[in-house]
């Protein structure tokens, strides 16, 4: 159905191709949070790996940061219409991560990723390992903004943005994939934004 | 929330002017839905060579009015979408409607109170769905909306808010205007500030139970971290964030 006189404002053709369904081009980086931000000092600030309820690892500042560090580059996307090109990100990533922590592959198929604010959402552990995801300390050559998810967020990219969890606390690797926080209130799954996966009954 | 979100169609039924910047879309959809107040909706508009663009909209009227929803619109400066509301829509015009969406920023009579609403711009618009919804109830939940404003004519919903006010049925409204003097006894002429939080709170009996924060990021940040710093519990803050 065409919308009578709406024309609407093209991305450029550079990087149509790059735009998933529904989003639109930002140069700006839109802020979304359920709640306020919380104030994760560094030195109370800890990371603790998790398989089902057992915790197996937790490292501190200063350990987590001495663990190998990797720079990407990738383009976002938020579910609520946004798209940003080029972020450059630098952190742990979840392969490194897991090799720390003594595991050659994750140790089951789906992973919650809790945040210090209690947020919680969930991945399947395929799209966390392979250079696809991080554990982000630094945005563009700077420390995390706390609006940003600062000292420490995922990223996972390739997801909506909602997966990528902000002040991260922990992975917890899980048998089943376990609904998080947005999940539980009507958004989908998995969220992948070239399907347009936003709400719950997208396929 | 398990209902089907699919598309629909929605017919603009009114326009109606709110200070400079925001006009108040009033939509029948095809379909009406049960929604909670706080809910969005998501909006799609799509050009003649099939290209479409998507936006969320917080729903301002009561749950109480399924067939009538209220959605209010700021202009954004070469905003695609809300240019296109301001600028080419008119009443009859039909609009691809989604929802109701969101599940977090919600409140219910059923949910009690006391009740702290901190809204600026058009972030007041999903507040006052929540304040609709009590007044329709007959709720006597301690309520205080803290309007935040450029000016007193922008100030969204001012006149309703000042009437729902004065029924004196323990809700209370405070303005803050930015760039006016006060005009009401209890009102400010500056941006929200600390004081100001500690005085929003000294409103209501007692501590709290909700708190829901709503507008542009760099306001919900401010007003969250003022009312963290005196002493509100974070677990008890919901926000919702429209843009950068
Ligand atoms: C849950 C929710 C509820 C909302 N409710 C309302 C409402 O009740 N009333 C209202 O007026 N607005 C509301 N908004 C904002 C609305 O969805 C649009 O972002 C706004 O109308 C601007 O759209 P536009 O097409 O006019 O501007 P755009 O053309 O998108 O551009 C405006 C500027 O903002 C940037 N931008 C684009 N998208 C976003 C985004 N999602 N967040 C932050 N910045 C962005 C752009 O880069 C650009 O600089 C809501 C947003 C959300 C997420």
């Amino acid at each position: 159905m065409a919308t009578r006189g709406f024309g609407g404002r093209r991305t450029p053709a550079d990087v149509a191709s790059r735009i998933p369904p529904g989003q639109a081009l930002t140069t700006g980086f839109p802020v979304l949070s359920a709640g306020p931000t919380p104030r994760v000092k560094l030195a109370e600030w800890s990371f603790t790996l998790k398989v089902g309820p057992r915790p197996l690892v937790k490292w501190d500042w200063d350990a987590f940061n001495a663990l190998p560090r990797t720079r990407i580059t990738r383009d976002i996307h938020c579910v609520t219409t946004w798209s940003k090109l080029d972020t450059d990100w630098e952190g742990v990533t979840i392969d490194d991560l897991l090799a720390a922590a003594g595991f050659a592959a994750p140790p089951t198929p789906f992973v919650l990723a809790h945040g210090f604010d209690g947020y919680s959402t969930n991945v399947p552990s395929a799209d966390l390992v392979g250079g696809k995801a991080m554990v982000a300390l630094s945005y563009d050559g700077a420390p995390l903004a706390p609006d940003h998810g600062g000292p420490a967020r995922l990223l996972v990219p390739h997801l909506y943005f909602w997966k990528s969890a902000k002040w991260l606390s922990g992975l917890q690797f899980t048998e089943t994939d376990t609904a998080g926080f947005w999940e539980l209130r009507g958004y989908h799954m998995y969220g992948d934004p070239w399907r347009e996966q936003r709400y719950h009954d997208d396929l | 929330m398990t209902a089907p979100l699919g598309w629909q169609t929605a017919r603009i039924a009114e326009i109606v002017p709110r200070g400079a910047r925001v006009k108040s879309f009033f939509l029948a959809p095809e379909r009406p839905f049960v929604f909670k107040a706080g809910q969005h909706v998501d909006l799609r508009l799509t050009a003649e060579d099939g290209y479409q663009a998507r936006r969320s909209y917080s729903i301002a009227s009561s749950p109480g009015q399924p067939e009538r929803l209220e959605l209010a619109v700021e202009k954004l400066e070469d905003g695609e979408v809300s240019s296109f509301f301001h600028e080419v829509a008119q009443v009859g015009d039909e609009i691809e409607l989604r929802g109701p969406i969101g599940g977090h920023f919600v409140w219910d009579v059923a949910d009690g109170g006391p009740l702290l609403l901190v809204g600026a711009g058009s972030g007041v618009a999903p507040l006052m769905a929540m304040l609709r919804h009590r007044a329709d109830q007959g709720a006597a939940t301690p309520a205080l909306l803290l309007l935040a404003s450029r000016s007193w004519d922008e100030a969204l919903f001012r006149d309703e808010l000042i009437g729902l006010e004065s029924r004196q049925d323990g809700f209370r409204l405070m303005i803050a205007t930015s760039r006016d003097a006060p005009r009401r006894a209890g009102d400010h002429g500056r941006r929200f500030d600390r004081p100001m939080a500690a005085e929003a709170l000294a409103g209501l009996p007692e501590a709290p139970r909700h708190v829901f924060i709503c507008g542009s990021n760099a306001f919900v940040e401010a007003a969250a971290g003022a009312l963290l710093d005196e002493g509100v519990a974070p677990g008890v803050i919901r926000t919702e964030r429209y843009g950068g």
